[in-house]
């Protein structure tokens, strides 16, 4: 899922000077789950804004509302007999949840109220890690199903830097060596072997921004559309 | 001049190499003092490429600049700061400028250095270089362009012989040999019997090998190198050697002990040659050598 963590409030709060009628747009999605921006983090940050707008004597509504997602357009429609009644929508989406709300409502003002951090997964409670770079040509097959383009610093593809240090990492000593790891699951699964190809340079056109893609189900229906 | 450094591999028991690096800014002085002093004593002179990430004058001016005083050098260039375009284009202008050896490295993460908020590059690594180096020696671009006129760079790479895990380290080491690297500058050893277990194993490939050297200057380096920069292992006794020496003997004491272990990976015929490194203490370069005699 996409990881997102919410900027300082003073930043939201610099962002929001001068408008009196914000409304809070939370996501009930990625979001949501890692405690950034769903409903009661929309909450949390309404009564935070609120008591501030009070203490420092500023006029302002604030209010708010949590819809299941900001990247689909369904769930987006659902603000439409809201939105013409604010002066801003501050969205606590990811990167593209915010701009998609923003491209929805073209004649409104759209904040963000998070940074979105990476792809990852869970690791414990409050606790996420990066583990796609989502570069478009897996290689997980290959490295023991742990992903060099994302656990190295360097992304490197053929096996570990100068900097490897007892299975740490030269960067950040609290962070493990993605090839000391690759090295040893592919170990324990006997395949040592696939670390001895030489990996050729990524093939960084794959990649080229902004990406899009259509599943070949919808190409064929939009094809036969046109015919 | 010294004999061109692949030539030295063929007609010399033992090749040693020695190190500069460019300084930041534009003050070459001491730079010049130090290439004038080693250019003769050594096959070749490796020239830093930004050497832990901090930023300098290029490699590639540094290594003209040597051979327009009559020395060999060898570029060091790493994956961090330029994308294959820029690489290529490195080796090219290297090609033309008259320099024929090139060491390939990955190089230290951005965020060591004095620009930790650069964008860090690492578009080739190490291999892939070393491919492309090849690739370029053979009249081909690692597009598979046809180029007007081939390079002819002698490639070489780096293996740290006390890696721990050291199985990865060997695994990509062999990659290196594969992808083209003809010699080997390690990182440096202080343990004899460690790097001729390393030996053992690098022997059993055609590349030549050259021990690196680092000059110990205080016990406090030896530790502080053991505990913070990976892949060195500076043994008991060589930290016990240092502190027994009094303050103002220490360098000298380092001078000795790096120039022992020269002697001795000569005499017994461990290792095709060495590579000096004596980080911020150039000048001391022909003294090591001298104690190796």
């Amino acid at each position: 899922m996409i990881v997102a963590k919410r900027k300082p409030l003073e930043q939201i709060e610099a962002m929001l000077e001068g408008f009196e009628r914000i409304l809070i747009a939370g996501c009930g999605t990625c979001v949501a789950v890692c405690m950034a921006g769903g409903e009661k983090e929309v909450e949390l940050l309404a009564a935070e804004l609120r008591m501030k707008g009070k203490l420092e004597g500023k006029r302002r509504v604030i209010d708010e509302i949590t819809i299941t997602r900001q990247c689909d357009k369904e769930y987006l429609d659902q603000l439409a007999k809201y939105a013409g009644e604010y002066d801003v929508i501050l969205s606590t989406a990811c990167g593209a949840g915010v701009q998609f709300l923003a491209e929805r409502y073209d004649d409104k003002l759209v904040l963000p109220a998070l940074n979105t951090l990476f792809i990852g997964v869970a690791e414990g409670p409050g606790e996420w890690s990066q583990r796609c770079m989502a570069c478009e040509e897996c290689v997980l097959d290959q490295t023991g199903g742990i992903c060099p383009m994302t656990m190295c610093a360097k992304n490197l593809l053929n096996g570990p830097c100068g900097g490897t240090n007892h299975g740490k990492c030269e960067v950040d000593g609290q962070k493990d060596c993605a090839w000391t790891l690759i090295y040893n699951k592919l170990k324990k699964l006997g395949r040592l072997d696939v670390l001895r190809k030489i990996q050729p340079p990524k093939d960084y056109s794959v990649m080229a921004k902004p990406g899009r893609f259509t599943h070949e189900a919808f190409e064929k229906a939009e094809d036969e559309e046109g015919k | 001049m010294a004999a061109a450094f692949r030539d030295a591999f063929a007609t010399k028991d033992f090749v040693v190499t020695a190190e500069v690096g460019p300084p930041k800014g534009t003050d070459v002085a001491e730079l010049v003092r130090h290439v004038d002093l080693l250019k003769d004593r050594v096959d070749a002179l490796n020239v830093t490429d930004n050497q832990s990430s901090v930023m300098r004058i290029s490699s590639l001016a540094v290594c003209r600049m040597i051979l327009d005083r009559g020395g060999e050098p060898i570029l060091q260039l790493t994956c961090r700061d330029r994308n294959r375009m820029a690489l290529q284009s490195e080796l090219l202008s290297a090609a033309v400028l008259g320099v024929k050896n090139v060491l390939c490295l990955t190089g230290d993460y951005v965020s060591v250095g004095d620009h930790p908020q650069s964008k860090p590059v690492f578009d080739l690594d190490s291999v892939q270089l070393l491919q492309t180096v090849c690739l370029l020696n053979h009249g081909k671009d690692l597009a598979g362009n046809a180029m007007q006129g081939p390079t002819d760079l002698f490639p070489g790479a780096v293996v740290t012989p006390e890696a721990d895990p050291i199985e990865p380290q060997m695994i990509k080491f062999e990659k290196k040999i594969v992808a083209g690297a003809r010699f080997i500058q390690t990182q440096a050893v202080y343990d004899l019997d460690n790097f001729k277990r390393f030996m053992d194993e690098a022997r059993k490939h055609d590349v030549k090998i050259m021990a690196g050297i680092v000059l110990l200057v205080s016990p406090g380096m030896a530790r502080y190198m053991n505990k913070n920069v990976p892949g060195i292992f500076v043994p008991d006794a060589l930290i016990a050697e240092m502190a027994a020496a009094d303050k103002d003997k220490r360098l000298e004491t380092g001078i000795r002990i790096a120039g022992r272990m020269i002697r001795r990976l000569r005499d017994e015929k461990v290792c095709d040659g060495v590579h000096v490194m004596a980080i911020g203490k150039e000048e001391c370069v022909p003294e090591i050598l001298k104690a190796a005699e």
